[in-house]
C-alpha cells in the first residue's frame, strides 16, 4: 500500500487516489495528429523512475503530479499540478 | 527424448524410477540462430515449438532470463476459455481452446487440462441480457455457448448463496462447457521438452541486454553470455515488453501493472467448474491439489513491484465469499503477484515493430495464459515467413493510430480502465 503525502490534505492511503496518466502523454487540442497519438499511446513505461498525474479522487479531487519508482514503489515527490 | 507412457512408468517403477533422462538439454548458445526468441515462458516456448514442428525451422534459440515458466506463466489463475465478445478475440481464442483439447497428446506431456466448464455468473436482468447477447455473438461464430437459469446454476454450484437477499443475488449464467483449467507449470515444461526434441535450444540464465543493429535492422543480441546473431528476434516477455522493446529505442502502447492471485488450504473437491461474473471481477476456480484459487483486479497503476494492494486481494475475497458463503471458512495459504503487459485496448500484440527482424508478442493484459498455444503458433507463423497469420492479424502494432482498437470492455482508451 502507497502513502501518497497530498500537498493539500497531508499523508492519506493510496485507495484515495487514482492513476491517471504519465506527465508526457498529455494530449494538447492543438496538437499535430501524429504527435497526438504518440502522446496517447507510446509509453516509455520504464522500469524505474517515472512521473506520472494522479488525483486525490476521493479527498480534495485535485491533480497531483508524482515522481514514483515502479519498482521500490518509493515516491520521490507529490506536488500539486494545475493543467 | 523417452516418450513418457504407462508403459514406461510401469517398466521404470520395477527398476526404482532411474534412469529417466533430462526433460531438456541445458546448452551453452551458439554464434548464430535463425530465429531468436526473447522470453522462455508458455508463450515463447510454444512459438519456439511451433516454429520446430509447424514451420520446420531447426536453428532456434529461446533465451530466458531467469528459469523457464518462472514468470507470468508460473502467476496466472490457470483458466482458459474462449468466451469472449470481440471476433478477433473469440476467433484466436478458440483456436487456442482446439490447441488445448490436443496438447497433452501433441506433446506427450500431462498438462492436466481440464474441461470443467468456465461459467459466467449474472446478477441482473442487464447482466442477463448482456450475456445472452455475447451467447449468441460466440454461437454465430461456431463457439459453444450455454444461457443457464437460476435453477440450473444452482444445480451446477450447489454451495452458491441462492437467497433473494444475497450481497450478489443470482439471475442464471453463461458457461463454455468446453473452457476449465490446465497445469501452468506443465504448459512451459511440456512446450520445453517438446522444442527441445526437435533442436531448439532452451537457454535459461541468460538475460538480453541490448539488440545488435546493423544498417538500422537487428541481426542478434547482446546477452550476459556473449552476442548472439540472428536471422529474426522475437520478443516474447510480456510484463517487462516496455524495457526489453525501449533497449531497441522503442516506446510501446503498454503500461505495466500488478495483478494478485491468491489460494486457500487445499481441501476436498467442492467446485467443480470455473466460476466468473458478469458484474464482478472475481475468479473461483479449485485446483487439482484441493485449493480454491482466487483472483481479482489489478492494481490499476504502473508496477513492476511483483507485490500488490492487499485492498485488491480483500475485494477479491470479499466477493467470493458473497457468491459462496463456505469459503468464509477456508485459511488463505499463499498469494503472489505478476506483471500484466497492460496495453490500451486490453487486446495483445502480435506484431512486426516498426525496427526491421523485430517483432512483439505482448500486452497481454491479464488474458494470456488461456492463448498459450494460439499466440505461439501465431508467432511462429510471423517469425517464420514475415508475414501475421489471419488470426493474428487485428492484433497489429499500429491498430491504434489507426483506431482499429479491439476494446473487448468497451470502456477507452486507458490501460488502467482494464
Amino acid at each position: 500500500m502507497l502513502l501518497i503525502d497530498c500537498p493539500h490534505c497531508g499523508p492519506r492511503a493510496q485507495i484515495e487516489f487514482t492513476y491517471e496518466r504519465t506527465l508526457d502523454s498529455i494530449v494538447m487540442l492543438d496538437m499535430p495528429a501524429d504527435e497526438a497519438v504518440t502522446r496517447l499511446y507510446a509509453r516509455a513505461n520504464p522500469r524505474g523512475l517515472d512521473d506520472e498525474l494522479w488525483r486525490h479522487s476521493f479527498g480534495c479531487r485535485q491533480w497531483l503530479l508524482l515522481r514514483r519508482d515502479r519498482v521500490s514503489h518509493a515516491i520521490l515527490s507529490v506536488v500539486a499540478y494545475a493543467p | 527424448m523417452k516418450r513418457y507412457s504407462a508403459l514406461a512408468l510401469l517398466k521404470a517403477g520395477l527398476n526404482g524410477q532411474r534412469g529417466w533422462d533430462r526433460a531438456w538439454r541445458d546448452p551453452e548458445p551458439k554464434k548464430n540462430y535463425d530465429v531468436i526468441i526473447i522470453g522462455g515462458g508458455g508463450h515463447g516456448l510454444s512459438t519456439a515449438y511451433y516454429l520446430a514442428k509447424v514451420h520446420g525451422l531447426r536453428n532456434i534459440a529461446v533465451l530466458e532470463k531467469g528459469w523457464i515458466g518462472g514468470g507470468n506463466t508460473g502467476r496466472n489463475t490457470t483458466i482458459v476459455r474462449s468466451n469472449y465478445r470481440q471476433k478477433p478475440l473469440h476467433d484466436l481464442f478458440d483456436f487456442a481452446l482446439d490447441l488445448w483439447e490436443g496438447m497433452s497428446d501433441a506433446l506427450n506431456y500431462n498438462v492436466m487440462f481440464s474441461p470443467r466448464g468456465a461459467l459466467f455468473l449474472g446478477h441482473s436482468d442487464s447482466d442477463m441480457t448482456m450475456l445472452a447477447q455475447r451467447g449468441d455473438a460466440l454461437r454465430c461464430d461456431g463457439i459453444d455457448a450455454e444461457l443457464l437459469s437460476r435453477d440450473q446454476v444452482h444445480k451446477l454450484i450447489p454451495l452458491l448463496d441462492m437467497s433473494r437477499d444475497a450481497r450478489f443475488p443470482i439471475h442464471g449464467g453463461m458457461t463454455q462447457r468446453r473452457g476449465g483449467t490446465a497445469r501452468h507449470d506443465a504448459v512451459a515444461w511440456g512446450y520445453a521438452r517438446a522444442a527441445d526434441a526437435l533442436g531448439v535450444d532452451v537457454i535459461q540464465k541468460c538475460e538480453v541486454t541490448g539488440f545488435t543493429m546493423t544498417g538500422g535492422r537487428v541481426t542478434g543480441v547482446e546477452t550476459n553470455r556473449g552476442s548472439i546473431g540472428a536471422g529474426r528476434v522475437g520478443i516474447c516477455v510480456a510484463g517487462n515488453s516496455g524495457p526489453v522493446a525501449a533497449m531497441a529505442g522503442l516506446k510501446l502502447p503498454i503500461e505495466a501493472q500488478t495483478l494478485q492471485a491468491f489460494v486457500t488450504e487445499p481441501v476436498k473437491p467442492m467446485i467443480d467448474t470455473v466460476i466468473m461474473s458478469q458484474s464482478l471481477h472475481c475468479y473461483i476456480s479449485q485446483s487439482d491439489k484441493g485449493g480454491i484459487v482466487l483472483g481479482g483486479d489489478p492494481d490499476q497503476f504502473p508496477s513492476y513491484a511483483q507485490r500488490g494492494l492487499p485492498a485488491r486481494i480483500e475485494k477479491a475475497a470479499a466477493e467470493a465469499i458473497a457468491l459462496v458463503p463456505a469459503l468464509s471458512r477456508l485459511r488463505m495459504v499463499r498469494c503472489w503477484s505478476g506483471t500484466t503487459d497492460m496495453s490500451f485496448d486490453g487486446s495483445p500484440i502480435i506484431s512486426a515493430l516498426p525496427v526491421d527482424g523485430l517483432y512483439l508478442n505482448g500486452g497481454w493484459c491479464y488474458g494470456g495464459f488461456k492463448a498459450t498455444p494460439a499466440s505461439g503458433w501465431c508467432y511462429a507463423h510471423l517469425l517464420a515467413t514475415g508475414e501475421s497469420h489471419k488470426l493474428a492479424a487485428p492484433f497489429a502494432f499500429d491498430r491504434f493510430a489507426q483506431g482499429a482498437t479491439i476494446d473487448e470492455a468497451g470502456v477507452g482508451f486507458m490501460p488502467q480502465l482494464r
